[in-house]
């Protein structure tokens, strides 16, 4: 059983890095019907932004307090989620909005996203190279700092990750539900022109909408790169995942891409350790495959993914 | 000076006139009906009114300042609501919420207005955390014209209330918008229902391929041979 929890810990770390991204996709998919697919690099980007401000204010190797330790996380949390909001802002303004007014067909924002999403991904790659598959600084060892809950251990990192992931969910999902802010996104992802006759701004709802995801996005990247690493490349598989997390729970739908991907991060976890795991018949290698096999069954059962309503109106 | 002044507007989707200089104008506190087929450009007017399509030529004045390329979501803080073709509520949204969105202009909605649109419309109060998807059409209809009032109009646009409702319904709505507009408000109110709209208007437009090919009274057009040939041929019949 402790096992057990212990896959399901590692399954909510995973799948609540996930579900921060595929809110991104989902976000943006409930505005504009399209699948933002430089997201990717949005949250790359919170990774190397975050890491230029925590390395200036730590030194590697050092042993703060605690205090310090939790005020370095939110320095960490804010900083990637103010460069993933400014990054997948001006995405928005270079690479979707001109085909926007040009009533482009759905293709070109395709082709378009991929451009920046390359463009993006090689301009790091250029400025930061020294940087490639680096790390954060070792402000303290996060995987040392082991928690035991009843036998169940979780280390700080992973509860670092878990905590302050559900806590960003839970605010966008007051913010979505309960502000003015959300209802203007809600209006215009259910009907824009009618929504622009109750007095809302569909470019700057679509702005805010960018912004919010991409702060989501950017925070992801600054606890991917805390727990594991950072590169120029590193958004590409994280964020396939979180697509398809998206997709799992119903793209377009907020609760839906949380649920996903939170889902998803737990298969992964669990399905191939337990409970019939034995070395050499299903692996951790097997993973990605694992995962996306139970995306592919969900799917030809659910098309419209799990919480998802319709998605023959969108087309 | 009139509240709203159309004055010559061409309208044009792609390569296709809409609107071949269109104008008339409303006056305040008047009801003025637009009329005409299927195709006419009557909706079309209504959303170059609203700010949904800009014209390619011609003036709208409203207030006596021009509001014709002004974009939708500014023009409903001059007071233009518009309850749009097919009632246009949010599916996925409760009764209230829709009633909310309505006064989006507005830091918050007012009370009064609130508990006046409940007021007119019982059944909207009952149905307050319902989804507005599951309402009926006549329902719909309702919340529509409610969620325009949350915006306080001056000028209220209605695209075709009666569409798809029962006889009892129509006459229930058209009751609240002689009420509306005894309140006040001035209401443009776009029709294929003729006998009905003229009914409740002072005034009436036909109008026929993009163009105003008649216009008088409600009475005077009631009465009008063409009118009754080409719009009232049903509802003479049956009654």
């Amino acid at each position: 059983m402790n096992d057990f929890m212990n896959f399901v810990i590692l399954g909510l770390t995973r799948g609540s890095m996930y579900a921060l991204i595929a809110l991104g996709y989902t976000l943006v998919y409930g505005v504009l019907q399209l699948i933002n697919f430089a997201h990717s690099e949005v949250f790359m980007s919170g990774a190397f932004g975050s890491y230029l401000v925590i390395q200036s204010v730590v030194t590697d190797g050092s042993s703060p307090p605690w205090f310090a330790v939790v005020g370095i996380i939110v320095l960490g949390l804010g900083s990637g989620a103010i460069t993933g909001a400014a990054v997948a802002w001006s995405l928005e303004r270079v690479a979707y909005r001109p085909l926007r007014r040009r009533g482009a067909p759905k293709l070109a924002f395709l082709i378009s996203a991929i451009g920046a999403s390359f463009f993006l991904s090689q301009l790091a790659g250029k400025l930061f190279n020294r940087l490639n598959n680096n790390s954060f600084p070792t402000y303290f060892n996060l995987n040392k700092h082991v928690i035991d809950i009843g036998g169940v251990t979780v280390s700080l990192v992973q509860l670092i990750i878990i905590v302050s992931a559900l806590l960003m969910m839970l605010f966008l999902d007051l913010l979505v539900s309960k502000t003015k802010l959300g209802r203007s996104i809600r209006g215009v992802a259910e009907d824009a022109p009618t929504a622009a006759l109750m007095g809302i701004d569909i470019d700057k709802t679509i702005s805010r909408t960018f912004v919010i995801g991409g702060a989501l996005g950017g925070a992801a990247g600054f606890l991917f790169g805390t727990a594991f690493f950072f590169s120029n490349t590193m958004g590409f598989i994280p964020s396939v995942k979180a697509f398809a997390a998206a997709v799992l729970g119903g793209i377009g739908n907020i609760r839906g891409a949380m649920l996903g991907g939170l889902l998803l991060g737990m298969i992964e976890a669990i399905v191939p350790t337990f409970p019939w795991y034995k070395p050499g018949f299903i692996g951790t290698a097997w993973t990605d495959v694992v995962a996306f096999v139970v995306l592919v069954l969900v799917l030809i059962v659910r098309p419209s993914g799990i919480l998802g309503e319709r998605l023959g109106r969108a087309a | 000076m009139s509240l709203l002044e159309v004055d010559d507007i061409e309208v044009r989707y792609g390569a296709i006139r809409a609107l071949k200089g269109v104008s008339f104008n409303v006056e305040e506190g008047e009801v003025v009906a637009l009329l005409g087929a299927n195709g006419a450009g009557k909706t079309t007017t209504q959303k170059t009114v609203s700010g949904m399509m800009t014209p390619a030529l011609g003036q709208i004045r409203f207030d006596g300042e021009r509001i014709d390329g002004v974009p939708a979501h500014t023009l409903i803080h001059r007071g233009i609501c518009h309850v749009p073709e097919g009632r246009r509520v949010f599916p996925r949204m409760s009764v209230a919420e829709n009633l909310d969105m309505g006064a989006f202009r507005f830091k918050r909605p007012d009370l009064h207005v609130l508990a006046r649109v409940f007021e007119m419309f019982p059944r909207l109060k009952e149905r307050e955390t319902q989804l507005a998807g599951t309402l009926s059409g006549g329902e719909q209809q309702m919340l529509a014209i409610g969620r325009a009032l949350m915006g306080k109009p001056r000028l209220l646009l209605l695209d075709e209330p009666s569409m798809g409702l029962a006889p009892l319904i129509v006459k229930q709505i058209f009751d609240i918008v002689r009420e509306i507009n005894a309140s006040g408000v001035t209401v443009l109110i776009v029709e294929q229902n003729a006998a009905q709209a003229l009914g409740l208007a002072n005034r009436g437009y036909v109008l026929e391929t993009g163009e105003v090919v008649l216009s008088g009274s409600g009475q005077e057009l009631l009465a009008d041979d063409r009118v009754r040939a080409a719009y009232l041929g049903e509802e003479i019949a049956t009654s």
